[in-house]
């Protein structure tokens, strides 16, 4: 059934808001506004009650699928579990309700938790310096890009204009680079899925900016010329930049740090279990090398001690050479708070026990399904890997029919259709939080689509029959695009 | 075992059995050895989380915050506005909260109808006729528009008011950095963007107009004024607003705003210090497939049944790479869904009285405020939530006297205005007490 629009819901007149009765002196907002700036019409708003709100939204939620829902494989998203403490610690009022530019000495609790989550993220990922004002991983990636643009532009080294990017990396990376006003330069992917050593010498020169990387990298492999590829970039003069999101396949194990990279992304929302809200809220925080520190966005968060006071914790603001701002105030705190409790919680063995039991899940699963799927990079993965569809070469079927199908199962599907650089791509991040049984099921399920697309090929292609609405015309949609609901007068 | 991690012995062991390795070291034989860290992280112990519950309620009791022990008068971009039972009760449902970006629409209508509904709800109160489903904040909604003003109308400079947030102007100033684009400031002497000297520095190289209404010193420009000028050059005109000012202010797309930008965490969200907060992008219709971000439209299924869908992704950076109109990918839905729970709460009516209440209330403070010996207003004008008033003692004796009887003053306007300096930026909301007002207003007269 389709399940009405909250426009559609109510009656004019109808509010869920008690609001109180102004205890000012009140003069009609006719007389305080401008004559040309008072709204004449008012905005269509919803006319609800309470109740009709809350069943409205508890209904739509119903729709929806999330990790606590069932399995949610979806590769480089890292969709664990979220721990449910974080959440209530996120919602102590001595974090929900601090305003920005109140007194720092009101404001210790949080710039503690900030100062300590920088650096037990440096510690992680092996840097000398986090920024937590990004909000996302794409815009850790703006962040890292120009500073990395910063620090070629102090050394005077302004041809440096082409950022290198494989052809297996997440479209954020070439977008990214061209915000920055840089042109995106392609490397090839050699026959184990790594980087093209002879196309990256080709490549790297006085031109190269940097080069942006994921390691492991989108098909769940660990390249293991990571040291000879951002040593090329180094000699070249160029800069290597870590895309950090699937630092959930290493902690306690092997840092961006270590590996030649300048500055790298982590996103809390994943690696560090904070939920991704249906779309965010995220939070994506960039770390530096010593040498890159000044051009980090400010302020930072620095600790004074004092034998009377002890500790103080304070903003910094100075900076010269800083990037500047990449967003208001100081980051999204209320996801550091999630990030900082699961760090606290685990310690240093429970992430590396996380990361080797993320690699270990995504390794068995693959073993489960190689029988039936392609494997394109037949090695060890690392926390996912990527399944070119159906041995049998049954054509009929594809990709997007087998994860539309994975629904009816009642399990979320994989990324599908990415990297690019394998055909039918069916890309499988399983986490480390489901155990033997969850991966068992799931493979059989996959298994038994196998067999339906070659028995009974229209079920899989007419998937799914068991979702609240059927497949959607997403042609449509796009060619005559209908973004909002109006009132039909 | 800590970490959520389900696996008994029993199963580790069968399942290294079965990819073939002795011990879980073998699945990293691909990290070079002399790479592999060699002594575990140097991170504090773990907590179970009995443990943890107490470590975070010590942390967060170190701090005071303004919108529980305090009268607070800070604004600034960040408000401290009510937010009804409802919307923390329904955002805090799992199935909204753990789940992804909605890439798959045929288990995700929830999230989908949500955004949809979120689109609709800001095209109604900016008077636009498309909006997308987020993005990360104000600063940066507005900094990702005026790039994109340049980008479509092929001119690489843009006028910002001096009167804009000066977070968000630094930002625009970041974002510019790598591209051939230059930031001219338009200045605000009397506390509202200079129209002569914006009409003399609009040549034909100007892509974008940026002004915010009400503006960061809280008062209303001349919108239509500014409209005017700006839409008889070649420039995009666009207009940084306050969604709850918008019940009783004109909308931008009834004064010629070609994009409209802003920051919705004064619906339903927290001040969270300063974020997550959300940043709403809408559009006249024609630029559409300019926007950056994610973007919600309604379909039907196979059986002819209305639904929702992520749509006009070739703009996006997954299917464009390079030639995406930006690089966004997460935004913020889940505050975008608590402003739609709680735009759906006040309703057509409520929003209005809700910014009624604001109106008044802060109307209330400054008539009380200017009437104080040694206490001078600074801009003439309509203001909406926020004003500016000067104390004879420096704002930091101001607020250091008012913080020890249980108050937040203003913001000192001398941080990012030095020629303001001495200046005090205080807003009002629906939350202060006619008692909090007059409470500040007494102790404001005998600070001296």
């Amino acid at each position: 059934m389709t399940k009405p629009l909250i426009f559609e819901l109510g009656s004019p007149g109808r509010t869920a808001a008690g609001l109180p009765e102004p205890d000012v002196p009140v003069t009609k907002p006719e007389e305080l506004l401008p004559f040309g700036m008072r709204r004449e019409r008012q905005a269509e708003l919803p006319e609800v009650s309470e109740v009709d709100l809350v069943r409205h939204y508890t209904r739509l939620s119903s729709l929806n699928y999330g990790v606590d829902t069932g399995f949610y494989p979806l590769g480089s998203c890292t969709m664990k579990y979220n721990p449910k403490v974080n959440e209530a610690a996120a919602s102590l009022p001595g974090f929900t309700g601090l305003h920005p530019y109140q007194p720092e000495e009101l404001s210790q609790g949080a710039l503690k938790l900030m100062y300590r989550l920088e650096r037990y993220l440096g510690e992680i990922a092996g840097m000398d310096r986090f920024t937590l004002q990004p909000a996302a991983g794409a815009h850790g990636e703006l962040t890292g890009l120009l500073i990395i643009r910063a620090y070629h532009v102090q050394n005077g080294e302004t041809q440096r204009n082409k950022v290198l990017v494989p052809d297996s990396a997440h479209g954020t990376n070439p977008a990214t680079a061209a915000m920055c006003g840089y042109e995106t330069v392609q490397v090839k992917s050699n026959s184990r899925g790594g980087v093209d050593l002879d196309d990256l010498w080709r490549l790297a020169g006085a031109d190269t900016a940097a080069i942006m990387l994921t390691n492991p990298n989108t098909l769940g492999i660990f390249d293991e010329n990571i040291k000879q590829i951002t040593d090329i970039v180094h000699e070249a003069g160029g800069l290597a930049y870590c895309d950090g999101a699937n630092t959930n396949a290493i902690m306690g194990k092997v840092r961006p740090g270590d590996m030649g990279f300048d500055v790298v992304h982590l996103n809390l929302h994943k690696t560090f279990a904070t939920p991704h809200g249906g779309g965010g809220p995220g939070s994506g925080p960039v770390g530096v090398k010593d040498f890159l520190t000044p051009f980090l966005p400010r302020p930072l968060v620095e600790c004074r001690v004092d034998e009377e006071a002890g500790k103080t914790y304070y903003l910094d603001h100075r900076g010269g050479q800083s990037i500047g701002r990449v967003k208001a105030f100081y980051g999204n705190f209320g996801v550091m708070v999630k990030a900082y409790a699961y760090i606290r919680m685990l310690g240093a063995a429970g992430l590396t026990e996380a990361s080797e039991h993320a690699v270990l899940n995504a390794n068995y699963l693959k073993e489960k399904l190689r029988e039936t799927y392609v494997l394109p990079y037949d090695r060890t993965c690392m926390h996912e890997f990527v399944l070119s569809p159906l041995k049998s070469g049954e054509r009929k079927v594809r990709t997007l029919d087998l994860a539309k199908r994975l629904m009816d199962y009642g399990y979320h599907p994989p990324t599908i259709y990415f990297p690019l650089i394998v055909e039918e791509a069916l890309m499988i991040e399983p986490t480390e939080t489901e155990s033997k049984e969850t991966l068992d099921g799931f493979a059989a399920a996959l298994r038994q689509i196998a067999r339906e697309a070659l028995e009974q090929p229209e079920t899989v292609t007419g998937a799914p029959h068991r979702t609240p609405v059927k497949r959607l015309d997403e042609v449509t949609a796009a060619r005559k695009p209908v973004l909002r609901y109006q009132r039909q007068s | 075992m800590a970490g959520f991690v389900p696996h008994t012995d029993a199963d580790r062991a069968a399942m290294l059995k079965a990819v073939g390795a002795d011990r879980m070291d073998d699945l990293f034989r691909d990290v070079p050895g002399d790479m592999l860290l060699q002594q575990p992280l140097d991170l504090p112990a773990p907590l179970s989380e009995m443990e943890l519950a107490t470590h975070m309620r010590l942390l967060a009791a170190q701090n005071k915050p303004a919108a529980e022990e305090y009268s607070c008068f800070l604004g600034a971009g960040t408000y401290d506005h009510y937010v009804p039972s409802v919307v923390q009760h329904l955002v805090q449902r799992s199935e909204f909260y753990t789940a992804y970006t909605p890439y798959q629409p045929e288990i995700s209508q929830g999230t989908l109808q949500a955004v949809f509904e979120f689109q609709s709800m800001i095209c109604e109160l900016t008077g636009m006729e498309a909006a997308n489903a987020s993005m990360y904040d104000g600063a940066t909604a507005t900094a990702e528009g005026a790039v994109m003003a340049c980008r479509v109308t092929g001119k690489n400079k843009i006028l910002v008011s001096a009167a804009l947030h000066p977070e968000y102007r630094q930002v625009l100033n970041t974002y510019t950095a790598g591209l051939s684009v230059t930031v001219e400031e338009i200045p605000a002497p009397q506390g509202r963007t200079a129209l002569e000297t914006l009409e003399r520095n609009l040549g034909p190289d100007v892509g974008c107009v940026v002004v915010q209404n009400p503006n960061f010193f809280g008062i209303i420009e001349d919108g239509p004024i500014l409209g005017e000028v700006v839409n008889q050059s070649k420039a995009l005109f666009l207009v940084c607003a306050d969604p709850v000012s918008l019940g009783l202010l004109k909308p931008p797309g009834e004064y010629g705003a070609d994009i409209v930008t802003g920051d919705a965490q004064a619906m339903g969200n927290s001040m969270f210090y300063g974020g997550p907060h959300v940043g709403f992008f809408a559009v006249t219709g024609r630029y559409v497939r300019k926007m950056p971000g994610r973007v919600v439209g309604r379909t039907t299924d196979g059986e002819g049944k209305r639904g929702f869908v992520l749509t006009l992704q070739a703009r996006e950076q997954h299917i464009r790479r390079e030639k995406a109109t930006s690089n966004i990918c997460s935004n913020q839905a889940l505050c975008a869904l608590a402003a739609t729970i709680h735009l759906s709460y006040l309703g057509k009516n409520g929003l209005k009285k809700l910014a009624e209440l604001c109106l008044a209330k802060a109307r209330y403070a400054y008539q009380q405020l200017v009437r104080l010996d040694g206490v001078e207003p600074v801009f003439e004008g309509s203001f909406f939530k926020e004003f500016v008033i000067k104390p004879r003692l420096s704002p930091a004796k101001v607020n250091s006297y008012l913080l020890e009887h249980g108050i937040i003053g203003g913001l000192d306007l001398g941080r990012f205005y030095p020629e303001l300096s001495g200046g005090m930026l205080f807003c009002v909301t629906e939350t202060r007490s006619r008692q909090e007002i007059d409470c500040l207003v007494g102790r404001m007269g005998v600070c001296k």
